[in-house]
């Protein structure tokens, strides 16, 4: 799939670059994103690192188990086939807490964990096939649920907005609808998939 | 000052006063949790600097822009403000470009306007898609994602349709 995204965007990029006369600009991109990829990945080990030892100590004092416990009746519905209580449970618990709450620097290296722990927990015959129990989990991560958008929210305080707060509904419906249209789409593309196998 | 500071110390705070509770190694398990953090980024850094560089070269050579051009009779026939269009376009692709066009829409309209509710609703409820899909499989073995992408698309067209509706009716304009 990514080898897929990489080609056509690269090809579109070159065709694009050269008809809109910005070749310079496309090729000065290379030498400077790859120090910002850089930058980006050491900023986002200081965070990893951060919420790693935090929620280690979390576990190792039964913290996440209970939290797993008291969502499980929820997520049992949306995940199925995982241990109750179990690591990879308690991974994605977290993961959509954190999310909800805002902290998206947190949701992040606890959903990396949470899909190493689905991963290890299901022992696909086929290691390289995504599991619906990992797509689901992604699918939950990109439509971005949140009670309170803080960055937004910043952005238009800044920007000189009279009621920074006021577009929360808005948000709140349209995510979701966001989440909702993302999980019956992963069940209707579930559905075309294993048709076409049969 | 605000409700919100407080979340993030007071949680790790209250981890670590309850791991000693516990009887837990608080510090030698910390410190052991930050190297498989480390790991972590070790593992996904190919990646996502692969991604990083690929996004950046796309947009450089004005292939983002010509996208949006071309998807912005679609975008009107939904009302949906074309002004946003860019946006609606850039936002599965780049966190930081779409804070970029959040802030141009910002200045350009204002941020009470129609188009900047609606570009508020946007950035506030959806998630750089590719990058998060990226991020996510690269801790696995996967190399087929499988019906992931098309399912997370389903949620980014769903707050290009709904953006739009749901400002108009929960704010009248």
């Amino acid at each position: 799939m990514m080898k897929w995204v990489m080609a056509v965007m690269l090809t579109a990029a070159v065709i694009c670059g050269a008809v809109t006369g910005r070749m310079k600009e496309v090729s000065e991109s290379f030498l400077s994103e790859c120090t910002s990829a850089v930058e980006l990945s050491i900023s986002l080990a200081g965070i990893i690192c951060l919420w790693s030892g935090v929620m280690r100590v979390a576990q190792k004092s039964g913290i996440t188990e209970k939290l797993a416990i008291l969502f499980s009746p929820v997520l049992g519905k949306l995940f199925k086939g995982l241990r109750k209580g179990g690591k990879a449970m308690q991974y994605i618990t977290l993961n959509l807490t954190s999310n909800i709450l805002g902290l998206g620097n947190a949701s992040t290296p606890l959903g990396l964990s949470a899909m190493r722990e689905i991963e290890a927990e299901e022992r696909s015959s086929s290691p390289e096939k995504a599991s619906h129990n990992m797509i689901i989990l992604t699918v939950m991560n990109t439509a971005s649920l949140q009670l309170i958008p803080t960055t937004v929210s910043a952005l238009r305080l800044q920007a000189g907005s009279s009621a920074p707060m006021e577009i929360l509904p808005c948000v709140w419906l349209v995510s979701v609808c966001a989440l909702t249209a993302a999980l019956l789409g992963a069940e209707f593309f579930r559905f075309l998939c294993n048709r076409r196998e049969k | 000052m605000s409700l919100t500071d407080f979340i993030i110390p007071v949680f790790i705070a209250f981890v670590m006063i309850y791991g000693l509770i516990k009887k837990v190694d608080i510090f030698g398990e910390f410190t052991a949790g930050v190297k498989e953090g480390l790991s972590t980024v070790y593992e996904i850094f190919p990646s996502l600097f692969c991604l990083v560089v690929t996004i950046a070269v796309f947009r450089a050579s004005g292939g983002m822009d010509l996208l949006s051009e071309l998807l912005s009779p679609v975008f009107t026939a939904i009302g949906f403000p074309s002004e946003c269009a860019p946006l609606a376009v850039l936002r599965p692709f780049s966190g930081s470009g779409s804070i970029a066009l959040f802030d141009d829409v910002m200045t350009r309209y204002g941020p009470d306007s129609f188009p900047g509710r609606v570009a508020s609703v946007i950035l506030g409820s959806s998630e750089t898609t590719f990058y998060t899909l990226s991020v996510y499989f690269a801790a696995t073995k996967v190399k087929k994602t499988g019906y992931a992408l098309p399912a997370a698309l389903c949620g980014d067209v769903a707050v290009c349709v709904m953006s739009g509706l749901a400002v108009r009716m929960l704010l009248g304009c």
